[in-house]
């Protein structure tokens, strides 16, 4: 019975979520649109400055916009999580997520819950980007886009841990353009998102090792090696402890007894 | 402690018992401590940074107090969270609906959250807003309902896993007369005929029956406790008005 309150309780929150992300159209298409941009003009541009080496996962010489595309699916996520932390922020001013909190269940199951319901709606956008990469000649194998399911679930979770936790330390609304500054742009492009990092290493040996350590890395590297059907262990390990550091300490955020809400002036 | 100090245990729905809690070094509530009865409604008046925000925080279990206990239907908040929170419903200050939703979203994901099936919660869903003649409107998005309509869907959502304990804070802020008294009566029926505990944070004095229970907070500190008529003999004062300025001004700190 109470594994069947559980099982609801989850089937409710992922499904809040996707409904909220069907029925606000504008929130659905500019979702849409930034990694398009990156993909048609950003690359387009680029795809004569640069260019890439064999390497794995690859085969043979690839254009830039194949290179990116794995690091698009990564933004489209990096983007989702750091927006669900700011709708946490914003559920919490406005209360929804007080509404979420005031529910029975563990804390933790309720935030895992509402971790894998930001998951669900990433992993449909990322579909429905790479739908239209593929109508613009971008073809990884059938079986890739297999892979990439469970590849997309562990990399949401964990970029959406990183968001959660941020939630749980920022204040108020405005710090958005903060997160922007300090986290999604420098995880972005000190990463292998947009250029592999022996590019990075030419110009730059710190920033390559900085690169290297970037959890997003190991995120995009996931995310492109399953995509043609690879699996990279060393970014999936790396990935999943990322996953399992910021989810315990945004946990701990929330806890109603440590947590860092208890230091902040109610509403 | 009133009369209420007398009854029986077992009566008791929320029971709150030596409570502080402090924000750093800034102390919101200190010592607090009533009981609210099934059946009774429990007006929790106090000015603007009185601690009922806190207060509130605390009994729904978004933050635990180092001191002090709080029980709903005797089952201690932070010891057995699942049972005490099973039994509490809420309304808050803000809307917190989904407003892009409809009124049957917003309702089946509270189900959800409280494990109920949906065939089940289809069924209370109707009844509940049946009393309030909203059940045609259920597929309507929260976006398009005035602000009466929407505290309604609140209540009714408060409502649906039939807790025993329900908070209210200031559920009638922002409306019009008509709406309010509608909301106040509905409440206090609900008390009578459900046995619910009712504990509802205002300031406005009007929406108080001269048959509730009344905790007066200030400061952090309970001021008084009692039924409005004893707390009005307490101080000899002429009427509610007056006794709430006797606590709120005179005794300050």
């Amino acid at each position: 019975m109470l594994l069947l309150h559980y099982l609801r309780a989850m089937r409710g929150i992922v499904g809040r979520e996707l409904w909220r992300f069907v029925q606000q159209r504008e929130r659905f298409f500019s979702a849409l649109v930034r990694p398009m941009i990156w993909l048609f003009v950003f690359a387009a541009g680029f795809k004569s400055a640069l260019g890439i080496a064999i390497a794995p996962p690859y085969e043979t010489y690839i254009l830039y916009e194949v290179y990116i595309t794995p690091g698009l699916l990564g933004m489209i996520q990096l983007f989702n999580g750091m927006q669900s932390s700011l709708s946490m922020v914003y559920d919490r001013e406005m209360g929804s997520m007080r509404i979420l909190l005031v529910s029975p269940l563990p804390r933790s199951f309720l935030l895992i819950s509402k971790l894998l319901a930001g998951t669900a709606v990433s992993i449909v956008q990322c579909y429905v980007f790479l739908a239209i990469a593929w109508c613009y000649g971008i073809e990884p194998p059938v079986m890739g886009y297999l892979w990439l399911f469970p590849a997309l679930v562990v990399s949401g979770l964990m970029l959406g841990s990183l968001g959660m936790l941020l939630s749980s330390f920022i204040k108020q609304l405005e710090n958005f353009a903060g997160v922007m500054n300090f986290v999604i742009f420098p995880m972005f492009f000190m990463s292998s998102a947009l250029y592999p990092l022996w590019k990075l290493q030419e110009s730059n040996e710190w920033l390559a090792r900085l690169a290297e350590y970037n959890p997003f890395t190991k995120n995009v590297e996931l995310i492109r090696f399953a995509l043609y059907g690879q699996l990279n262990i060393e970014a999936l390990y790396y990935t999943v402890a990322s996953l399992l550091l910021f989810l315990f300490v945004a946990i701990q955020g929330y806890n109603p007894s440590r947590g860092m809400m208890n230091k902040k002036k109610g509403r | 402690m009133g009369a209420s100090g007398k009854a029986m245990i077992d009566s008791v729905a929320l029971s709150v018992k030596g409570l502080s809690f402090s924000y750093g070094p800034q102390a919101a509530l200190s010592g607090v401590g009533f009981d609210v009865q099934r059946g009774q409604c429990c007006i929790l008046l106090g000015p603007n940074g009185a601690g009922k925000s806190t207060l509130f925080a605390l009994i729904t279990g978004l933050y635990h107090a180092r001191e002090g206990r709080i029980a709903l239907g005797g089952n201690e908040i932070k010891k057995s969270s699942f049972k005490a929170l099973s039994q509490l419903g809420v309304v808050f200050q803000q809307s917190t609906l989904d407003l892009d939703l409809t009124i049957k979203q917003n309702l089946h994901y509270h189900a959800a959250l409280h494990g109920i099936s949906r065939k089940q919660a289809h069924n209370i869903i109707q009844q509940e807003l049946e009393r309030f003649e909203m059940f045609e409107r259920l597929n309507e998005k929260i976006r398009h309902l005035n602000g009466g309509h929407r505290r309604r869907v609140e209540i009714a959502r408060a409502l649906l896993h039939k807790p025993s304990v329900l908070l209210l804070d200031e559920p009638t802020v922002g409306l019009d007369v008509p709406s309010r008294q509608a909301i106040v009566s509905y409440i206090h029926d609900l008390t009578k005929e459900q046995g619910l505990a009712v504990l509802w944070a205002t300031h406005l004095i009007d929406e108080v029956y001269s048959t509730d229970q009344l905790v007066v907070l200030h400061h952090g500190k309970v001021k008084v406790t009692g039924t409005v008529s004893e707390v009005i003999e307490k101080v000899h004062a002429e009427n509610l008005q007056d006794a709430f300025a006797h606590f709120t001004q005179k005794e300050v700190g």
